[in-house]
């Protein structure tokens, strides 16, 4: 169902290899016909749903589900004794803790998991809800991170031996304390802050959920389940289930979003497989809205406190001290080695002397989580820290906040650069990125207009962010998720009609694979997009990886579907030798064939070859017949995309309403594959930024009841709360990814908070002498700092 | 899946009479339903689970904007896109079409009504603002005929108006007079959203004197407040920009919001303060204009 | 109840609880999936049809109150295999990325530029205002339109 006919000019261009190329994958979307989870019917088809705990906290006297088992329509009750007995009711996390499925003796966050039931139908399921009877006993909540530490804060892991306190993960600790204490020392300003990065949750539009359908003649497990990590998670589900891999089968098909909101293994998810186990029937369990705010994986919430340093003008050190909430368990999903994530990237695109991270996590009373939300990894909270503080240095020295940067940069020729937290980055020219986006803003310009505003009693901010990010995880040699390597697997067949499959382990959720990783293929080969099969969301037909978060599918899937081609390249070089009877070191490529150096009328091209590999014509010395390959990919490094970032706002004097007037953003992530696909990355994440900035935030009252479990009070900005954005790009290639392309996708989400909440400081330093405020800058919030009384979220 | 409301049976009524016979009938368990955008989304989270639902969607007969006996007389299920789009309000009652605006989203404005609105009487309703501010007065019928209510009477309490069971509020009344100039002011945390305080002003002017005010504030108590003293203050005022600041102090004084998600009691006592004064100035501004 | 339902111009006939949401009703109707949910809370608008025209949140709606009007899927856009501008705009100009506030957007989009065939930027910002969209950032959805608007005339010529 192609798309490309009824287009009002058809000979539009249509590169072949990398360029704005139209989305594939719009042909179906556009028509309504995306396969999403709720499309999906199966034969014999049960429903679940899940009952929820109201308590925060509280002990379970009894479930009593009779009247549930009465109702006409339902099948199953299911509770964590009956998981019990199938060594189901705990599951594994990926942060090596354990997680309730079904909760037995207690229960620890609002809307935890307490029982299961199966019905005919979704509406005699919600309805069945209702006639299960559970007591509880409540017991005090800890819903703040720093009360969870306090000695007489209620004990949440109970069911942990050993464990005596809420704290949840050992600390983590980068950089060298006492390096960085000599050069505070000498520093000549210092400036410290408590800085909160609130719990806010990525909310893709479509929730999450799954169909499982066991077969239990042949004992095949079917999983439908948009999953942005279905190799890992099969693997995960075989341990769990005791079956072997090649027995379970999951499809993503289309998913709606996931921002990391769906890399977790929800306990709906183990209760529908266990479901479709026990009954041998399809079991389809998709939450609500409520559901997923109030019980998925959410993001952030960080409590941080920092220092930062100058010496003659430039920074020169960083140290802060971090307590991570992560909510009931610890669920968190990053690479092994790296418990508190990429945290200690907040060392920042500065070239300091010396920096010291510490990060400890708790547990509190709320859903488990925290690593989401296009974070890559915990560096939206690191660059968070980071440029507020050099926002907070820049006022206090008085100087200009880009100027301040543009003196503490890491230089050019620094690069490859190693960081007093033990990253190197890979290539950048952070200046010349900076001067674009002052272009594109009028920085001096718009410094004018804000001067001549104040005059009149107007407030006008503006902000600014620079953040360097690592993304593409990872090496194996550094980076497991479970014992997983993080290397990811291509796979390219050429047909004998020249036209291509690339199967991959990237699992896109809106990202426009289908495209992209065709232009790969394009630009190695010559062969038209139109003409390359993206396959994916299939775990019986894709190789092994480790999926699609972290801004890591072009820097490890990109890269391996490069290699993977160059590797097809290098055969068909081999057969057109043979074809053109000549030595392989006698040819020379040009996109689309080799050819005869010195007689390019002499040349096969790709179809040829591909036609010739699969014919019964001889083969080079040595080789099989048909043109494909096989990759696994092991990044030396992440990539380091960075950019720089201008936000301006209008802070209204009287009403404290925030409005992001204008956000410029200059993004370098190396080469462009496809730059519509890459801007459109951009614009998404920062409408996040704003969301987080202005009104996101999942909050709870000393009950531990969630405040925003639904979109009422969960706001996501609309289409008015969102300026026309503008886009500029530098290029700097990565020295080490064989395309010269970084990651790009979450840096919107991590570089344009700061700008925005700069911009609000900014707007109110001279008028109310702010300097600091914490997100979600609300008008009551913005009100409260205005009065002098800036207050932590809840 | 998204939730579901719990069983309930449902009829279409064919006439206001039918419908007022059918809740008579099927007792406080029935509800009348109209744009369903207050009732359906509390059904759907069982917060409330009526029985027995009259769809009174067909009744054209209560669909209406018009000039009639010195009002403006609407009819109660006309729906807020109505009132947004209608030439007659805009020349009269901008006020409407400042509220209908940022009331919900211009899709849920396609289906909720004026009727609906008020009498869901959720203190941040913006209409119910409007309707005090312009001395509106509501018409209520029920099995023993028909009763017109004023706005001060109509609003009782958080979620209850003088609607009582086997009525149907049927019409909203808008006195007309001239020197009009009205006005809707309204602070959300985002396009959409309930108000975190708003404010309804109206003022009639002659000869350079209120000769008449209406000041009304939304989502700052259990109910719309009817700021009166605001309106001792105005009525025979020449209007001021000290005026509409003293006001505001009464509108702030007034009211008595309550802490939430939203904000807390100061900055929602400030806000209604301040959206008091920016809706008498441009009411006042339109009614200037208007008589010159 | 046995309702019948107008979807795209032919009539539904189920029988169904009177408590069904119409968003239910039409995705239960084969080859209708296209019509999406999002939220519990009337905000999300990823289940925008058209209702006499005009577009409503389908998950506020019983199926029952949709009887004796004609509702309009983004199933019914293309026509005769001619996509709709509105669809090529979104094409063109990258308006999407997973898909699934699209069709939502898209019947919002089709209902405006057919009450008003040139809105500015802030109409259009206002009129898709009821939607949510997580991926796109809603500036090409907002160029999009602006797109079909301008080539709406051409486009109704070839048909």
């Amino acid at each position: 169902m192609a798309v490309t006919e009824n287009l009002p000019s058809p000979g539009h261009e249509r590169p072949i290899g990398f360029g704005r190329l139209k989305r594939k994958e719009d042909a179906r979307f556009i028509r309504g016909k995306g396969t999403y989870l709720d499309d999906i019917r199966l034969p014999g088809m049960v429903h679940g749903a899940i009952l929820r705990s109201p308590y925060a906290h509280a002990r379970i006297v009894s479930i009593d589900t009779s009247r549930a088992l009465a109702h006409p329509n339902v099948a199953a009750v299911v509770t964590a004794k009956d998981l019990e007995t199938l060594g189901l009711a705990w599951m594994p996390t990926i942060s090596y803790d354990t997680q309730a499925v079904l909760a037995g003796d207690k229960v620890r966050f609002q809307g935890q998991e307490v029982a299961f039931v199966i019905a005919t139908d979704e509406y005699s399921a919600r309805d069945a809800l209702q006639l299960i009877d559970v007591e509880y006993d409540p017991l005090p909540a800890v819903v703040n991170a720093r009360k969870a530490l306090d000695p007489d804060a209620p004990l949440i892991r109970d069911d942990k031996e050993g464990q005596e306190d809420n704290l949840a993960s050992p600390l983590w600790e980068a950089g060298d304390a006492e390096a960085t204490d000599r050069v505070f020392a000498e520093a000549d300003t210092v400036v410290v802050r408590d800085i909160i990065y609130p719990r806010c949750h990525p909310a893709p539009l479509e929730t999450c959920g799954m169909i499982a359908d066991f077969n239990p003649k042949t004992g095949q497990l079917d999983i439908y389940n948009g999953n942005q990590a279905p190799n890992a998670l099969r693997t995960v589900y075989a341990h769990v289930a005791g079956l072997a891999e090649h027995m379970i089968r999951i499809r993503c098909n289309d998913i709606g979003g996931g921002f990391g909101n769906k890399v977790p293994i929800y306990p709906g998810y183990v209760c529908a497989i266990a479901g479709s186990i026990v009954a041998g029937v399809p079991v389809k369990w998709i939450e609500d809205r409520s559901e997923n705010l109030m019980s998925t994986g959410f993001a952030r919430d960080y409590v941080m406190h920092a220092e930062l340093c100058a010496k003659n003008g430039r920074i020169t050190g960083l140290r802060c001290d971090v307590i991570a909430d992560h909510g009931a368990f610890d669920s968190t999903a990053q690479p092994t080695k790296f418990p508190a994530g990429f945290f200690h990237i907040c060392c920042g695109s500065y070239d300091l002397q010396a920096s010291h991270v510490q990060v400890k996590a708790v547990y509190t009373n709320k859903a488990p989580g925290g690593v989401a939300y296009r974070c890559s990894f915990r560096i939206t909270e690191a660059v968070y820290l980071m440029e507020r503080m050099v926002g907070a240095l820049a006022l206090e020295m008085g100087v200009d906040p880009i100027e301040l940067r543009m003196q503490s940069f890491i230089r050019p020729e620094q690069f490859p650069y190693e960081t007093t937290t033990g990253w190197t980055y890979d290539s950048g020219d952070y200046e010349k990125t900076m001067r674009v986006a002052m272009d594109i803003a009028d920085y001096e310009g718009l410094r004018r207009e804000q001067a001549e505003k104040r005059a009149r009693g107007e407030l006008m901010g503006i902000g600014v962010s620079f953040f360097t990010e690592g993304v593409g995880a990872g090496p194996r040699k550094h980076m497991d998720i479970l014992g997983l390597s993080m290397n990811d697997g291509a796979d390219l067949r050429v047909h004998p009609s020249g036209k291509a499959v690339v199967s991959i382990s990237a699992q896109t959720q809106g990202q426009g694979h289908e495209t992209t990783f065709a232009q790969i293929v394009a630009e190695e080969l010559g062969i038209p997009p139109e003409d390359v099969q993206v396959r994916h969301g299939d775990t019986d037909r894709t190789p092994f990886g480790l999926g699609t978060y972290g801004s890591r599918s072009t820097p490890v899937s990109g890269a391996a579907v490069s290699v993977v081609s160059r590797k097809v390249r290098d055969r068909a070089r081999l057969i057109a030798s043979t074809m053109l009877e000549t030595r392989p070191e006698d040819l020379a490529w040009e996109k689309g064939r080799w050819y005869v150096k010195g007689d390019p009328s002499k040349g096969a091209p790709i179809e040829q070859i591909a036609a010739y590999a699969y014919s019964g014509s001889p083969m080079p010395e040595g080789m099989e017949g048909g043109l494909d390959a096989q990759v696994i990919y092991d990044p030396p490094n992440l990539t380091y995309p960075y950019g720089a970032y201008i936000a301006v706002v209008d802070v209204d004097p009287e009403t404290a309403a925030v409005k992001v007037r204008r956000f410029i953003a200059v993004d370098d992530c190396g080469v462009r594959i496809n730059p519509m696909i890459v801007d459109g990355q951009i614009h998404g994440g920062l409408a996040e930024g704003i969301g987080i900035a202005l009104m996101e935030l999942i909050s709870f009252d000393q009950e531990g009841n969630c405040l925003n479990s639904s979109f009422m009070d969960y706001l996501i900005p609309t289409a008015l709360e969102c300026p026309d954005f503008e886009l500029g790009q530098t290029v700097t290639p990565c020295p080490h990814h064989p395309l010269g392309a970084k990651g790009v996708g979450e840096s919107p989400n991590v570089g344009s908070p700061p700008a925005i909440v700069n911009a609000v400081i900014d707007a109110l330093h001279e008028s109310h002498g702010v300097t600091h405020i914490d997100m979600p800058c609300t008008p009551a919030r913005v009100w409260a700092a205005m009065q002098g009384r800036p207050e932590p979220p809840q | 899946m998204v939730q579901t409301p719990a069983p309930f049976e449902y009829e279409r009524a064919t006439s206001v009479e039918g419908a007022i016979a059918a809740l008579k009938q099927r007792g406080s368990d029935a509800r009348i339903i109209a744009g369903g955008h207050s009732l359906l989304p509390m059904m759907k989270l069982r917060l409330a689970n009526p029985e027995y639902l009259i769809d009174i969607n067909d009744l054209d007969e209560l669909s209406y904007i018009r000039e009639e006996a010195g009002e403006i007389r609407i009819g109660a299920l006309t729906r807020h896109v109505e009132l947004l789009e209608s030439e007659l309000l805009a020349r009269h009652y901008p006020v409407f079409g400042d509220a209908e605006r940022v009331i919900a989203d211009p899709v849920v404005r396609n289906r909720g009504t004026i009727g609906g609105s008020l009498c869901q009487a959720d203190a941040a309703e913006d209409l119910s603002a409007v309707c005090s501010a312009l001395k509106a007065r509501v018409v209520i019928r029920g099995p023993d005929g028909e009763r017109v209510v004023a706005m001060d009477d109509f609003h009782v309490g958080p979620y209850t108006t003088a609607v009582g069971d086997g009525e149907i509020l049927t019409e909203v009344r808008l006195p007309l007079r001239s020197g009009a100039g009205s006005a809707h002011e309204k602070v959300e945390r985002r396009a959409g959203d309930w108000a975190i305080a708003a404010a309804s002003a109206a003022v009639w002017i002659d000869g350079g004197t209120i000769a008449d005010a209406g000041l009304a504030l939304s989502a700052v108590g259990p109910t719309t407040i009817h700021v009166t003293r605001a309106e001792e203050l105005l009525r025979g005022s020449a209007p001021s920009e000290e005026l509409f600041v003293e006001a505001g102090e009464f509108a702030s004084a007034d009211c008595s919001p309550v802490p939430d998600g939203r904000g807390p009691v100061d900055y929602k006592r400030h806000l209604a303060g301040v959206l008091a004064k920016r809706a008498l100035r441009r009411a006042t501004a339109r009614a200037l204009h208007q008589e010159a | 109840m046995e309702l019948n339902v107008t979807i795209n111009g032919e009539r539904v006939t189920r029988d169904v609880a009177p408590r069904q949401l119409l968003v239910h009703y039409i995705r239960d109707t084969p080859g209708l999936t296209g019509t999406h949910w999002g939220c519990d809370t009337s905000n999300c608008g990823a289940c925008v049809v058209l209702m006499d025209g005009k577009p409503v949140k389908s998950c506020t709606i019983l199926a029952a109150m949709a009887e004796g009007h004609e509702i309009r899927t983004v199933e019914s856009l293309e026509r005769d295999g001619q996509l709709d501008p509105v669809q090529m705009g979104f094409h063109e100009l990258h308006a999407l990325h997973c898909g699934f506030c699209t069709p939502g957007m898209l019947m919002t989009a089709r209902a405006l530029l057919d009450e008003n065939p040139d809105p500015s930027e802030e109409e259009i910002r206002v009129a898709i205002s009821g939607g949510i969209c997580r991926c796109t950032g809603y500036k090409n959805i907002v160029d999009a339109i602006r797109w079909a608007a301008e080539h709406e005339a051409t486009t109704r010529q070839e048909v």
